[in-house]
This record gives structure tokens, sequence and C-alpha cells, in this order.
């Protein structure tokens, strides 16, 4: 069998390969972190996926991100494990508000199906490929996506409940 | 002469069936629309969602300390597990290294955890199978590892279980009693289990062959756990990235061919007894270790203080008192950790401002990620195997919709 390879001759390939559109990179704890331009994602996904020394076969997860105050506030998160390496990696790429959109890693990965609805569910993050773009765990109608930021944990224009007891509103509302 | 009647080929017509959401064979809040011919499922749609609990959202406002009751809600039936995997991710980002035993106290009790979870499992095969009785009698050691768990935490089914940093109190003699006479005796129970149903012909006929799916598009639907390794992958996080000093340990990962239900099953069976031979090597080494006290690490910042020190002590306190009001430092980060949960590889990925709230908390729920694959692994099957393949599978409502 061939000899594993490293963390560092990764790091090596995709700077070499991918070095321009590599935005910026940093060492996360036990994580080699790779933030890449928007268009080159999916280019380096199926890089990782196909080359025969990598093998980067097995997403562990993806999910949605948002920083309100960054200049470009949405982002994906993926991470991607070589299980003959035992090596992970993840890759990060951000987007404005007003270009939603990413490629859809289907293609490469069946598993980033729902990991991708799940985006759109929370963040309103689009998939350009994705054959069923539709809410997954909330329901149909909802017209705001609940984990942007600006969204409160709960609905605040809701009159139903009453949260003094409950100090859930401020003291000075407190009526006595 | 009689006329013969022609039938015209008319264009097949299917039934559209809803399995669920509430109904009894599908042990949870699934819904699923399948497109039957005859008793023959065509094509299905999952509809999930019923119990979603925005965990992630109401994680970016909880500190730090009170998301471990989150994580209980997940993963219902092993939630030990999912409050390890909770600590140590907080362990990992703080840099609290533990003591060993503390390390051997949680894989004892992540491993009865284990168990609790495939013998719900595949106690449930049996009964989809139409064997109540193996259910019925085993369902007594589930009860027994929920009894540990109340001796530990005083809780059963949400244990909230440990403290970031160690354990809330060192076991106490019951407890360390009541784990070795499950060591002891339980072995009779499983292998009384497994005469039921192991090698039964009815329970054979109807689990080999159906909902089979192979180890690659296991691998492209990132399956982990008894599902994947049923299908012939040995991946499993307690080896590829050990954790709680399980690299200390010496137990096999059981692969299956097929990636069938009675794959599922028997993995899940085997590593009942893996998890057993790991818990007694726990308790050997525990037994010679010089440490007898400590159960948790020295994270004065983060860990608790117990509340008669709270009240005796200025120190315990204080830190007490910042730690509640959260205004202990956590650094800022971002980490991923995961373990082995019932279903597979439970991950945590924790993005940290520096604040009193993780910014972004990501759960990989095994159970969403491979339950994407259950039209492709029932297609073409009968119902009956549906349902059963969806108990094989071990979805869990409360991991899937989080």
């Amino acid at each position: 069998m061939a000899e594993k390879a490293t963390i560092e001759q990764v790091i090596t390939t995709l700077n070499e390969k991918f070095g321009e559109s590599i935005v910026s990179f940093e060492q996360q704890y036990d994580f080699p972190v790779f933030n890449i331009k928007k268009d080159k994602l999916f280019a380096l996904v199926k890089f990782l996926y196909d080359d025969e020394q990598f093998q980067f076969r097995y997403l562990t997860t993806a999910c949605g991100l948002h920083y309100p105050d960054a200049e470009q506030p949405f982002g994906m998160m993926y991470q991607l494990h070589s299980l003959t390496n035992n090596l992970r990696i993840r890759i990060k790429s951000f987007t404005v508000a007003t270009d939603l959109q990413f490629d859809s890693l289907i293609p490469v990965f069946l598993g980033a199906n729902w990991m991708e609805r799940e985006a759109f569910d929370f963040y309103g993050i689009k998939f350009k490929g994705h054959p069923k773009m539709t809410r997954i765990l909330n329901v149909e109608d909802m017209d705001y996506f609940p984990m942007r930021k600006e969204y409160k944990v709960e609905d605040e224009t809701r009159t139903d409940k009453n949260d003094t007891m409950f100090g859930r509103i401020g003291n000075d509302q407190v009526k006595v | 002469m009689k006329e013969e009647i022609i039938i015209q080929p008319q264009e097949k017509q299917y039934t559209t069936l809803n399995l669920g959401p509430t109904h009894p064979a599908t042990h949870g809040i699934f819904q699923n629309v399948l497109k039957m011919d005859g008793e023959i499922v065509m094509d299905a749609e999952q509809t999930i969602g019923y119990i979603h609990r925005a965990f992630e959202k109401l994680g970016e406002h909880k500190t730090y300390y009170q998301i471990p009751t989150l994580t209980d809600r997940m993963n219902y039936c092993s939630s030990p597990i999912n409050n390890m995997g909770w600590h140590m991710t907080m362990e990992k980002l703080i840099k609290c290294e533990l003591p060993k035993r503390v390390d051997y106290m949680r894989v004892i009790i992540m491993e009865l955890a284990r168990i609790s979870d495939h013998l719900i499992c595949n106690s449930v095969v049996g009964v989809d199978t139409g064997a109540m009785t193996g259910f019925l009698y085993i369902f007594q050691w589930r009860e027994f590892i929920y009894e540990i768990y109340e001796e530990i935490c005083g809780a059963r089914l949400t244990t909230n279980i440990g403290r970031i940093g160690g354990y809330e109190r060192n076991f106490n003699e019951t407890a360390w009693r009541k784990i070795k006479h499950f060591v002891k005796e339980y072995p009779k129970g499983l292998k009384e289990f497994e005469n039921l149903l192991m090698r039964n012909r009815i329970f054979m006929d109807r689990t080999i062959g159906t909902g089979p799916i192979s180890a690659e598009r296991a691998l492209n639907y990132s399956f982990s756990g008894p599902n994947l390794r049923a299908a012939g992958v040995d991946y499993d996080v307690r080896v590829m990235t050990p954790y709680s000093s399980y690299q200390d340990f010496d137990f096999i990962i059981p692969v299956g061919v097929n990636g069938d239900t009675y794959d599922r099953f028997m993995v899940r069976q085997q590593e009942m007894w893996e998890s057993l031979s790991i818990i007694q090597q726990a308790l050997d080494k525990l037994d010679k270790l010089e440490d007898k006290t400590s159960f948790h690490a020295d994270v004065p910042e983060f860990y608790l203080p117990p509340k008669e020190e709270v009240y005796n002590d200025m120190e315990a306190l204080i830190y007490h008192f910042k730690i509640v009001m959260s205004e202990a430092n956590v650094p800022k980060g971002e980490v991923y950790h995961c373990v082995e949960g019932g279903n597979g590889e439970l991950g945590f990925y924790l993005v940290s401002d520096g604040g009193t709230t993780p910014y972004r908390l990501h759960f990989r729920r095994p159970c969403y990620i491979y339950y994407q694959a259950y039209p492709e692994m029932i297609r073409g099957g009968y119902l009956s195997d549906a349902i059963l393949t969806m108990s094989s599978m071990n979805v869990i409502a409360g991991e899937l919709d989080s």
C-alpha cells in the first residue's frame, strides 16, 4: 500500500493548484481551514475527491454561516474526511447577500442534498443544480430564515404570551 | 364458440399511501409518502421536521454549561454520549486535560449508553418481524442501565450527565456495584436474546436481503456508525480519531457485507459484546490506577463547584457566580469534535467569538444524514420490509429533527 498522505502535502498541493482562489488559510485546533472563493469551491472539492492520493471521499458535514458585519456576510462550511489517510479538512466559502448562491455538491456527494436544504431553510442560501431547493425542517410557508443573526429566538410580534413572570422583558417594563 | 374477452392494457395505476406521521409502525413522528404498486414500494418521499425544536438557534442563546440539556434531547436513546460529546467539545476549546480516571469513567458510561441504544434498536427490529418476546425480556436490562444513570446523575432518559471538565460527583458505591453486576449478568440476557432471533428462520427470511445499500453508496451518502459498518466499511470514530482514551482499549469493529437489515442487526449485536468487553477493560484499568478519587479536571473557571463548597468557600462561590453569570473567559476559535454516538459520527461544530454564548453551533446528526437514503433502500421492496428497514436504521426523531 502506498504511503499515507500527510496534511502538509494536502496544504501544499492545494496552495499550488488553487493558490489564487484561496482567500485565507488558518489552523483551527486540529483542523486546517481553507477559505476559498465561491466560484472555485466545486472544483476544489471535486479535486480533493478525485485525487488518487488524498481521496477525500467522505463529506462529514456542511452548514451555513452568517457574519452580519463582514464584507461577505453569508457563507458555507464543509468538512471533508479522507478515510484512507485519516485526514480532515474544513473548507469555507463566503458570499454577499445579493448573490446568495453556491454550486451544489450533489454531483460529488449525494449526502450533500439535505445538508444544503438545511442551509437554505435556515439561511436562505441557494444551491445551483439542487434538485429540490425547498425547506426541510421548518414549515413551508415560513417567510424568513430563522438562523440569520437578525432574528430573535422568540417571535417578538406575539401577543398571546405573558412573560412578566419569567423575566423575559426589561425591568423598566414590569408594572408592580 | 365463446367470444374471447380481450382486456385492453391500461395505464398502470399507482396508489399513494401516507405512512405516518403518527403511526405505531414508524416508532416516532416520521411521514413517508409512498407510491405503491400493490404491495411493492415504487417510490417514497420523506417529510421531516415534525419535532424540530431549533436547537442550533437556541444554542446560540444559551451559555456553555446550559447546552448539554439540548444535546440530551437529540438521540434520547443514548443521551449520555451526546452529553459527553458536548463536554469534550468544550474541553477541546479550552484545552483542558482530563485525568485518566475520568476518561475511563466516561468510557464506561458511554459504552453503557451504546448498549442501551443498540438494545432498543435490535429488540424493536425483532418486534417488527413479529417477535415480541425478545423485546419484552431484554428491556429489563435497559431499565437496569437507566438505574445506573440514576445513581450517577439522578436522571434516567435526558440525563445531563457530567460537567465540562469531568463529572459532577464521584460514582457512589451502589453505582459501582450495579455496573459490575451489569457486566456479570448482562451476557446471559444478551445470549438469550440472540438465541431467540439470530438463527431464527422467520427472522432471517424477513431480514436478509431487505433494505440493502452498497458500501460505495453508503459512503457517498455520508453514512456513519453501525449502518455504514453493516455495508462493509470499518469506519469507527473511536478508532479513527480516539477521544477519551479509547486508544487504551482493545476491541474489534464488526463489519457486515451486504448492508441489509440482517447485517445491521448483527453489527449492533456484535457491538454490544464489544462494549461489554470495553466496560470490563475499563473497570480493570480503574482498579490498577493509583488515582482512586479524582472525578474532574482542575479547571475551576469552567467546572461548576459542588454546592457545599459554594456555600462555605469564597473561591468556589466566586467561580460559581462567574460560571452561572457566564463570565468565564472562553477562548475565541472554531472547534469540531466528534464522538461515536449510537448511530454514528455525532459531531459538534462550535464557533466561539469569546462571548457568553456560542456564536454558531452546528450538530452533525448521523440520523439526519443517513435518513436521506431511505427511499433508495426501500424501493422495489414490500411495504412491511420498508417498516423493518426504518427500524433497523435506528432513525431517532429527536436526532433527525434536532
